[in-house]
């Protein structure tokens, strides 16, 4: 067993969600699980595929949507080289993974707890609420473009109170935007805690929001990364002094008020 | 088969380190495997102060490569000196410090701080740094500079091997390298990256917040086995080959040109493993070559008459 390594894993399955793989649509891959003493939702990994050869050089980072003893899943959307043909993996082949990497979202059991997800931003939230002692003290927002049956959000409203709206015109934006202001404020009031991942306007809209109201807030950032590990530097961001900081050592989870987006 | 290394005082226990600027301050790989299995470390650039480095976006994949320009974002040689530098000597592993400075006085103060420092084994002098605008670029292209540079370390270093490692963006590397050794190096380390540029026709911006980056991986292992090949040929100091290994193949092939030594980059980010088995790799493949030893099969090309 080990805190955190990297080894050649089995893919056991990779399945579309809502639709199909395509450009621009999502999947799930499900790897074997390798000898971790264990993880924490927020945390992600690096895989390639040890077919890439020397084509693509880099692994590719996802947050870990959820795991057992058993496997790995990662929700991923198609959106580049990398993704496209990780999207080819067929059951059998061979990826390599390091990880568990990077901190975790802060968990509060008794505190009520806001999670907002922009899109492909959901992933870490299903193993946060899998493996949160009191669900009940938990509620989703969801902003999302694709078809809602392209995210994992049912299996998560059934757990949690869920609440999603989907961006197709530009005034759902401000729909958006005021729902998230409105949760934010709320939140800040009786001193619960936020959790976020999504896109970086989606971040900086969840920033703003919680240094105005005095909110307790975490954004998971997922800038490119070539190693995932800390040396490459080539994934910082700024800390609240201005240093570069590593996410993919000091984060990917930092407190709103601790970050420059 | 005997895989130790020594040259110029530098005792290493296999051809393979890590390249500067890829293996962090080594610590950040403990977790993948045994740093003890490698030849050598060569840590992030060290400045005089702490640097911020370049803004970002600092890094692009390319066709098998990437693009880098960091801009030797470190804590300082005080910082390195006092928390990092402890632990990683405890280690039975050759340290190499790399050092970046903006001028020779500075270089030279930089190799007196580390000069004491028993955890040191070497230092790396950077006069090829592409990404730093107030002048990383004037030192690796200039060889009078070079010289200046070399000589400014080696006056400081007390008994620490100095590497120079050089430039490909120059016109004649062999002329460089000369100048090194008229500096008083020990050894040369080739190749840094390649001056390079990537852009974005959709958003009409560079990919890179600093515009011109460094060309590495397996795309520049060509022109780094040219410039080995090149300065061995004009020197009779050891070389350290660097650029594109991605393989004990790739390895080798360098050695055969006639490096010392290699060092490891950019294959550390396709997985953070790759170089603690080269070593091991590189052994069996020579066995399986027929070569009597390392030093049988360094150098040994056979150039066309």
């Amino acid at each position: 067993m080990s805190l955190r390594n990297c080894r050649n894993v089995k893919v056991l399955e990779v399945s579309p969600v809502g639709q199909s793989k395509a450009a621009g649509e999502f999947f799930e891959l499900k790897l074997e699980y390798p000898d971790w003493d264990g993880w924490k939702p927020g945390q992600f990994v690096m895989i390639r595929p040890v077919d890439w050869e020397l084509d693509l050089l880099w692994g590719r980072p996802f947050s870990i949507c959820s795991a057992d003893g058993e496997s790995v899943t990662l929700f991923i959307q198609n959106v580049g080289r990398g993704t496209s043909r990780i999207a080819q993996l067929q059951p059998g082949d061979t990826v390599a993974m390091w990880g568990p990497l990077g901190n975790s979202f802060a968990m509060e059991p008794e505190t009520p707890t806001l999670l907002l997800a922009g899109g492909i931003g959901i992933a870490p939230f299903r193993g946060y609420v899998e493996s949160h002692p009191h669900p009940e003290n938990l509620q989703l927002f969801l902003a999302h473009r694709m078809p809602l049956e392209c995210y994992p959000f049912k299996t998560l409203s059934d757990k949690v109170e869920g609440q999603c709206i989907i961006e197709e015109k530009p005034e759902d934006l401000d729909a958006i935007i005021n729902t998230m202001k409105g949760l934010i404020q709320e939140y800040a009031k009786k001193d619960g805690l936020i959790l976020s991942c999504g896109p970086t306007p989606f971040m900086k809209t969840v920033q703003r929001f919680a240094n105005e109201f005095g909110a307790r807030a975490q954004v998971s950032l997922e800038n490119r990364m070539a190693c995932g590990v800390g040396a490459c530097l080539g994934c910082v961001t700024k800390d609240g002094e201005g240093h570069h900081v590593q996410v993919c050592t000091k984060g990917p989870v930092f407190w709103a008020d601790k970050v420059e987006l | 088969m005997d895989m130790k290394v020594s040259f110029g005082g530098l005792d290493l226990k296999n051809p393979v380190m890590t390249a500067s600027g890829t293996f962090g301050f080594g610590l950040e790989f403990a977790p993948y495997g045994d740093l003890e299995k490698l030849g050598g470390i060569v840590a992030k650039g060290l400045s005089l102060k702490p640097r911020e480095g370049n803004p970002m976006p600092r890094i692009a994949e390319t066709p098998c490569g990437m693009l880098n320009a960091i801009g030797i974002q470190n804590p300082g040689v005080e910082a390195f000196v006092t928390k990092y530098l402890p632990a990683l000597a405890r280690k039975d592993v050759a340290v190499v410090a790399n050092l970046y400075a903006c001028d020779a006085e500075e270089f030279g103060e930089l190799a007196g701080v580390l000069a004491g420092e028993d955890g040191v084994a070497a230092l790396e002098v950077n006069v090829s740094c592409p990404n730093v605008k107030e002048g990383g670029i004037a030192f690796g292209q200039d060889p009078a500079q070079i010289g200046r540079v070399t000589e400014a370390v080696k006056k400081m270093a007390g008994n620490k091997h100095v590497m120079v490692k050089l430039s490909p963006n120059v016109t004649d590397i062999a002329v460089c390298a000369r100048a090194a050794v008229d500096g008083g190096a020990d050894s040369l380390s080739l190749i840094n990256t390649l001056s390079g540029m990537a852009v974005d026709i959709r958003n009409r911006k560079p990919r890179i917040a600093n515009v011109i980056a460094g060309l590495s991986g397996p795309a520049i292992k060509p022109v780094a086995l040219r410039c080995v090949h090149q300065v061995v040929q004009a020197v009779d100091i050891p070389v350290v080959g660097i650029g594109g290994i991605a393989s004990a193949e790739d390895a080798l092939e360098f050695i055969l040109v006639g490096a010392h030594a290699v060092q490891v980059g950019t294959a550390n980010f396709l997985r953070p493993d790759f170089a603690f088995t080269l070593a091991d790799e590189m052994e069996s493949l020579l066995e399986e070559l027929g070569a009597e030893s390392l030093d049988e099969f360094r150098g040994s090309l056979q150039l066309p008459l």
